[in-house]
């Protein structure tokens, strides 16, 4: 641990730290461009010279190692004049358009400038001019903005794994583009605007919509895939005007999604903002609240328990479905499922739904096996710390089930399920790998669990991972990767069928055979509707989506960013989001639209506040106390005996940009769906 | 221009220089397979070259654009037969450069950059080449063409139109960059 002394305070810091790192450790802040503490070290910039005693030269901080006896001066007039002089330079060739720039306000360039630079230039002929390159329907560009700190290059090829950007030319001519005028297609793309310090890249569908400073910033959590990353919802009144990613290193680090990001335009669209019922011309017509749970409440008169269901969909919070669940079973119904997609898995211990080595503990491991999933899809933060441990540690990944291009070279070992029995023989190549790894993971992705032989394939893994060493004592490389953010919850709340209940399969098949006569879909959109034409459907949800299609009453519910909910990632991690904006027109909180139908029913449901379906939630399982952290889950045998059924792995996510009810609704991800995957249609 | 195929003679010459590095450092030739195909397509790297050659290497298309670009000795556009690279830097041009330069517009018709009609020749004023001994200097295609002046620039203009062959080296017949009398320099007269 070398010792050293920055602006007479002495330190001392481990010996594979920067100078940069070390003064940040004091408490001493350094202007940088090019550095990011998630990237690798370019030193292109220079804005961070400091000072160094005995060397002639002001030296780049960010790529100088600490060493013993070091003294570093970060304010002497030396470094003053070095800023001043790199700043000049910077700004020779930046256009100064601050005022119609978006990144106005929240640029670095701008706020080191004003803290460091000249107040004027002395630089009075022509500044150089750069065409802006075309990147797709998410980042704009405006390239004579650039300061050519590589930060977006690196990104795509560090990060991303997928190299798409790259600096052109030379000298100055030199220019950030991608090869002759491509779309950048990674899932992560938006992270580029983000770390961009200057203005030359930034949001497409937020261009010259606003200014930071009129945004108010919402903490919260994403729900568009069971990662649960970290967010900051930006709103101006009621509009959702943009989100951003907040840093938590455990989850998302500090990337999120594009979907994630950009489909938010999703929430203006489509939007239940009051309550309908189908009357005799068939037609959905307005009526108020009290009328909606009139028609419910004469509709269930004569109904007896077991001829009722209910289905939740994959964005739904935890306080919805508890009430839901609670609901069904003062009205005597066994049949609730959260798996709307009809899967049969989950119905075991926590460990065997769970994603049990966490996203951070991913990258201890020496070996990863991926069994019938497309992280890069159904999870593109997770697939992005699969890739950091690559870059690292060169981590080998083997991949069972179809292939897809995921930015880290993966062995490709067929897509054959039985190849899955091989290895718990022994009878495969990869064996002696799966043996000689120390720390190996497994990934079994939805594309595996949700087939009829889900469970027998559920229990061939854990029989794998018992053989291998997946679980030892203070390691679990064992991880279901969930897509659906509501799923983790569900399952805790065991909103799955009870005894004699039917799941998902059954009760569509139920409602079209006439035995279940009424069906109440919780935002449940992912289900084949034309099955529910003759059974009376309860919709509720945020979105005119599939369900309300078939629909006899629409009750209007909110979306993530209008309540206060409670979510289950997939490592089970407890999270909650705050309310950003408030819902549209008479839409209400789903677990209260709930708790008033019960009233109505005269089947009151004993919580009347938040506080009180909080202590519901801990009631039914206890694990709902402990948000933000991660309870450790026991091993126990799960999944069922039985022959693997020996047709292919499919990917659960057929369209990343599509998934759900808002971002089907989404422009923006429309866009993504034409000029990304450059389908004509969205295949939806 | 339909996919890019080395030639059967330059395939060979490929394998041969994939022999310079080892198995996993294979992008390292980029350069000389860069450089191979160039000459292949007549002075210039088009991009179909460019994405074979990244394919073959298993380098990403973005990191083979990189390197074309970097390197001005990489033409990114067809090029005439003769590339007339005449130097503009500070030796050269008090030597006569921008009188060279003059002839190529008056008698070429061609500025900066340009290529006559006929295809023959591209003109692009070029940094130093490291010839200043032999100041004005011109390098077409491989050769160096040294003591220039209008006239003798001119004349090989006229041979090379003609398809006559031009003799390389200085013009005014120095051995290399050797004094223009015979150790007259050397003689203190």
């Amino acid at each position: 641990m070398p010792k050293l002394v920055i602006d007479d305070k002495e330190i001392e810091v481990p010996d594979d730290m920067t100078v940069l790192q070390a003064a940040a450790e004091a408490g001493i802040e350094i202007p940088v461009f090019c550095y990011h503490p998630k990237l690798s070290i370019a030193g292109n910039c220079r804005m961070c010279l400091v000072e160094v005693k005995n060397t002639p030269k002001p030296v780049a901080s960010c790529a100088m190692p600490v060493c013993e006896g070091m003294v570093v001066h970060t304010n002497s007039a030396m470094v003053k004049k070095a800023r001043k002089g790199v700043l000049e330079f910077l700004l020779i060739n930046h256009p100064l358009d601050c005022p119609i720039c978006d990144q106005g306000g929240e640029c670095d360039l701008q706020d080191i400038t004003m803290a460091y630079g000249r107040s004027s230039s002395r630089f009075d002929l022509n500044k150089r001019a750069v065409p802006d390159k075309e990147f797709g329907p998410l980042i704009e560009t405006a390239m004579n903005r650039c300061i050519q700190c590589t930060r977006c290059v690196r990104f795509s090829s560090e990060i991303v794994g997928i190299p798409e950007l790259g600096a052109m030319g030379r000298g100055e001519d030199m220019e950030i583009g991608t090869y002759v005028q491509k779309t950048v297609t990674s899932e992560l793309s938006g992270n580029m605007i983000d770390i961009c310090p200057v203005g030359a890249l930034t949001s497409k569908p937020y261009s010259f919509k606003g200014r930071s400073w009129e945004l108010a910033h919402t903490p919260s959590i994403d729900v568009f895939d069971a990662v649960g990353s970290a967010i900051r919802v930006d709103t101006r009144g009621r509009e959702v005007m943009r989100i951003l990613p907040r840093q938590n290193d455990e989850i998302n680090e500090t990337w999120i999604s594009d979907k994630t990001r950009f489909a938010y335009d999703g929430l203006k669209y489509q939007r239940l903002d009051q309550p309908y019922a189908r009357r005799e011309d068939g037609l959905l017509h307005p009526v108020g609240w009290n009328e909606a749970f009139s028609l419910i409440a004469d509709r269930l008169q004569h109904v007896p328990g077991d001829h009722i269901a209910a289905l939740a969909g994959d964005m739904v919070d935890a306080e919805a479905m508890v009430a839901l669940k609670d609901l069904m079973t003062s009205l005597g119904s066994p049949h609730v499922d959260c798996r709307q997609e009809g899967s049969s898995v989950g119905m075991g211990p926590r460990c065997s739904y769970l994603f049990n080595t966490t996203i951070a503990g991913i990258e201890q491991a020496d070996f990863c096996l991926l069994i019938g999933t497309n992280p890069r899809w159904e999870a593109p933060l997770i697939n992005a710390r699969i890739r950091k441990n690559y870059l690292f540690n060169n981590l080998p990944v083997a991949s069972i089930g179809p292939t897809y291009p995921l930015g880290y070279p993966v062995s490709d070992l067929g897509n054959d399920p039985l190849i899955l029995e091989k290895i718990l023989k022994g009878k495969h190549p990869i064996c002696s790998a799966l043996k000689t790894a120390k720390k190996p993971i497994l990934i079994l992705g939805q594309g595996a669990l949700r087939r009829d032989d889900g469970d027998v394939i559920l229990r061939l893994t854990q029989e794998i991972a018992d053989k291998y060493g997946f679980v030892q004592k203070v390691w679990n490389g064992f991880n279901v990767l969930q897509i659906a953010a509501s799923r983790v919850a569900g399952l805790d709340l065991s909103f799955v069928p009870g005894a004699k209940g039917y799941g998902a399969q059954k009760i569509l098949e139920g409602a079209k055979k006439k035995k279940i006569e009424v069906v109440y879909l919780l935002a449940a959109d992912e289900i084949d509707v034309r099955l529910l034409e003759s059974a009376f459907v309860i919709y509720q949800g945020h979105h005119g989506d599939r369900g309300a299609t078939v629909a006899d009453v629409i009750l209007p519910g909110c979306a993530y960013t209008e309540k206060e909910g409670t979510y289950v990632n997939t490592e089970g991690r407890v999270q909650k989001t705050l309310k950003a904006t408030p819902p549209p027109g008479e839409a209400k909180e789903d677990w209260k639209i709930i708790k008033a139908l019960s009233d109505k029913l005269g089947l009151s449901l004993p919580y009347a506040t938040p506080k009180e379906i909080q202590a519901r939630l801990v009631e039914v399982n206890p694990l709902f106390d402990e948000v933000d952290r991660i309870q450790p889950s026991f091993w126990k045998p799960f999944g069922r005996e039985g022959d693997v059924n020996p047709i292919p792995f499919e990917f659960a996510i057929q369209n990343f940009y599509m998934t759900d009810s808002i971002s089907r609704h989404s422009r923006t991800m429309a866009k993504c769906v034409q000029q990304i995957l450059g389908w004509e249609k969205a295949h939806v | 221009m339909t996919a890019f195929k080395f030639s059967k003679e330059n395939a060979e010459r490929v394998k041969e220089i994939l022999t310079h590095y080892p198995p996993d450092r294979k992008a390292s030739a980029i350069l000389p397979l860069f450089e191979l195909a160039q000459r292949q397509c007549g002075g210039w790297l088009p991009k179909e070259a460019i994405e074979a050659i990244t394919e073959m290497l298993e380098v990403s298309l973005i990191r083979g654009y990189e390197v074309a670009t970097f390197y001005t000795m990489f033409n990114l556009k067809p090029m005439g037969k003769y590339h007339l690279q005449v130097c503009g830097t500070t030796p050269c041009m008090l030597r006569g450069s921008e009188d060279l330069k003059g002839v190529c517009k008056r008698h070429l018709g061609i500025e900066n950059k340009e290529t006559t009609k006929d295809g023959l020749f591209t003109l692009t004023e070029v940094e130093c080449i490291g010839a200043c001994a032999n100041a004005p200097v011109v390098q077409i295609n491989d050769d160096y063409f040294e003591d220039l002046d209008e006239k003798s620039f001119l004349k090989i203009l006229e041979d090379l139109k003609a398809d006559r062959k031009v003799k390389p080296g200085s013009a005014i017949g120095r051995q290399g960059s050797a004094p223009e009398k015979r150790r007259a320099h050397a003689k203190g007269k």
